[in-house]
């Protein structure tokens, strides 16, 4: 549906680590020239109420999405690997918290 | 003139500008050549009114004559104003605001590191704070700087006519007057005309990055550190100071 | 019944079953196409108010009587822009472009809310648009932070917390303005006076008149009606205007004790009608606006990727 529009500038994905200590985060995307553009851009739209440490911003094209078909093979062949979860071993009380 | 009247007058300088510029860049509110530009102009253009509130209300307390920050703001004339020419001039295309931008940029990163080591406390902390939000504006112009020099025939054309447009008004920066070495000599201000080769360094270079070309020094204008502006200050005092000249009375 | 529209209907009757069970749909889910375009429609629209919004506001940001006021509506009007971008990259996640998006507003093709279309004539206006105007916005939003599309319900989350500070410093103008002198308070009542009536326009046509509700209530676009959230803004704002001891300018606006909500006059909807088609005190220049600084920042866009691209390619020729 969108055509192409040769001159639009292009779209970055913007993520943010709002503190040390947490991951990066989708926070939205936006439109620069060039990386650097993107990374002053992402900082004024982005980060108006200090909300960050550190900003990664990524060509949208840049990324490779699995899609909604994936779903089944790619995740619920983890469902029944119930051994990863920590609820999945019994353990005395007495053990305490591990 | 006494020290103290120095002292208020070097504040009124600081606060002038920054306020000048801020008052210049918020014409651009709504109007940029896209959105995420819109927000990085009032994101410069709000550090640049905090500046201006800053260096104000401490001049007003110098003063000792009870005027805050908007008293000195907004019932001052023309005649009172310190703001350098520069920044009252209009702000024309995304070219010529920029380029104003970039020139007063790389000057006032040089001249807060300088005043951040200043003998006076608090003018030493408000340029230790701005010295950090000027540094993000002076990347954020020079990129500019280089983007419309070294971009299309037409940017790189609108660039070096703002540049052209504007070279004059630069030389002003670096003046000194009796209240400038007054207050270098109170170890309180900032030698400005010491700025001159770092300021030429870091200018040169991004010039020749953006493919554009210094003017000669064949023009110079100057006056604001007296009081004498160009006839554009006064549309800006009448449209910033309208509300509490016309009803004196109100608060706000 | 060939094959195509059998699955088309199964594909259909999944959505609903999860928009139902108020599972989120995101973007590369499938929907159906309707569904596409409505959200395209309402996003763009909104994104479209923020931006034009932030002109009615910037009319007064080299007036405005303070140092103080002068920041917190530079800030204000800058967090406009800024929802106006997040709502334009949630649209985008749907397959049209920012460019596209602008082409319709420009053309006349795309609305933006119709209350930015009246001027600000008197700082109290400053007020009123904090007070009213994002007060029936966020009535709006938070209604809008559960809707069935992730992208957008993350973005109105987002601009619900930012805006929280909107209303409260329109609101403080006007205690300001209605406490301050005889001036200020007939300011004040003259910015309730021309914004009242619009700001319930807001919430679009009544219930019954509305085209495009039921099927986006079912599709969990909407999550309340129209005259129900107009109901929620009166009803919280009648108190707040009495306290300013500012008169509402509605003859019918009564507590009803039996229904609990107030009661009040009908919309003038000729006039909301005349406005939408262009004849508000300030369809042209808002639009005139908007088209002159995207058509005349061209040449800046164009500049910015001419030299991304020359870089680029130094770089290429370079290793």
């Amino acid at each position: 549906m969108s055509k192409e529009t040769t001159n639009e500038l292009p779209l970055y994905e913007v993520f943010i680590r709002s503190k040390n200590g947490l991951d990066h985060k989708h926070v939205g995307s936006l439109h620069a020239a060039d990386a650097e553009m993107a990374l002053t851009a992402a900082r004024d739209v982005y980060t108006r109420r200090s909300e960050g440490v550190s900003i990664w911003v990524v060509k949208s094209t840049d990324i490779v999405a699995s899609s909604p078909e994936d779903r089944g093979s790619f995740y619920e062949p983890s469902d029944d690997k119930l051994y990863r979860h920590p609820t999945f071993f019994d353990l005395p009380d007495e053990v305490g918290h591990m | 003139m006494t020290d103290n009247d120095m002292l208020f007058d070097y504040l009124l300088r600081l606060g002038d500008n920054s306020l000048i510029l801020g008052q210049r860049l918020a014409e651009w509110c709504g109007h940029a050549p896209m959105l995420e530009e819109d927000l990085a102009l009032t994101n410069i253009g709000l550090d640049l009114l905090g500046q201006a509130r800053m260096f104000l209300s401490y001049a007003g307390e110098v003063e000792g004559k009870g005027r805050d920050e908007d008293r000195l703001a907004y019932f001052r004339d023309t005649k009172d104003w310190r703001n350098l020419l520069l920044l009252e001039q209009p702000n024309g295309d995304f070219a010529a605001t920029m380029a104003r931008q970039f020139f007063f940029d790389s000057f006032q990163y040089l001249q807060f590191e300088a005043l951040a080591r200043s003998s006076d406390e608090r003018l030493a902390g408000i340029a230790a704070k701005s010295l950090k939000e000027t540094t993000y504006h002076r990347r954020h112009s020079t990129d500019w700087i280089i983007r419309l020099g070294d971009g299309t025939d037409e940017s790189h054309e609108k660039m070096q006519r703002a540049i052209d447009a504007i070279w004059g008004y630069l030389p002003e920066m670096f003046d000194m007057d009796a209240v400038d070495d007054a207050m270098v000599a109170d170890g309180i201000g900032v030698d400005v005309t010491a700025l001159r080769t770092a300021w030429d360094g870091y200018v040169n270079d991004v010039l020749a990055e953006a493919t554009l070309i210094r003017p000669e020094d064949s023009w110079s204008v100057r006056g604001s550190r007296d009081g004498k502006h160009s006839e554009h200050l006064g549309y800006i005092l009448a449209e910033m100071q309208f509300l509490p000249r016309a009803y004196p009375d109100a608060k706000w | 019944m060939d094959s195509s529209d059998w699955e088309l209907e199964e594909l259909e009757a999944a959505f609903q079953e999860k928009v139902g069970a108020e599972k989120r749909i995101e973007p590369k889910d499938w929907m159906p196409d309707k569904y596409r375009q409505t959200l395209i429609r309402q996003m763009s629209q909104h994104a479209h108010s923020e931006v034009v919004g932030m002109l009615p506001e910037g009319n007064w940001l080299t007036r405005a009587p303070s140092l103080k006021r002068k920041t917190i509506l530079m800030a204000k009007i800058q967090d406009e822009g800024g929802h106006g971008l997040y709502l334009y990259s949630a649209t985008e996640t749907l397959g049209i472009s920012r460019d596209e998006m602008f082409e319709q507003l420009h053309s006349g093709k795309a609305k933006y809310s119709s209350i930015f279309n009246y001027p600000t004539l008197n700082w109290a206006d400053i007020g009123a648009i904090g007070w009213l105007v994002d007060g029936a916005a966020i009535t709006n939003q938070i209604a809008l932070c559960r809707c069935s599309y992730g992208p957008y319900a993350r973005a109105m989350i987002r601009i619900c917390k930012e805006e929280s500070f909107h209303q409260r410093q329109g609101y403080e103008i006007m205690m300001t303005m209605a406490q301050g002198t005889e001036e200020q308070r007939e300011m004040a009542q003259d910015a309730l006076n021309r914004w009242w009536w619009p700001t319930l326009m807001m919430f679009g046509p009544n219930d019954a008149n509305s085209a495009n509700s039921a099927q986006s209530m079912k599709w969990k676009i909407k999550r309340q009606s129209n005259d129900d959230l107009r109901q929620k803004f009166v009803d919280a704002t009648v108190p707040q205007a009495e306290f300013l001891n500012l008169r509402i300018p509605d003859d019918k606006l009564k507590w009803n004790e039996e229904r609990k909500h107030y009661d009040f006059g009908e919309i003038d909807w000729e006039e909301f009608k005349a406005v939408v088609k262009g004849n508000g005190l300030c369809n042209r220049e808002r639009l005139q606006a908007r088209v002159e600084a995207h058509d005349g920042g061209k040449w800046v866009r164009d500049a910015a990727l001419a030299y991304a691209r020359k870089k680029e390619s130094r770089k290429a020729k370079a290793a």
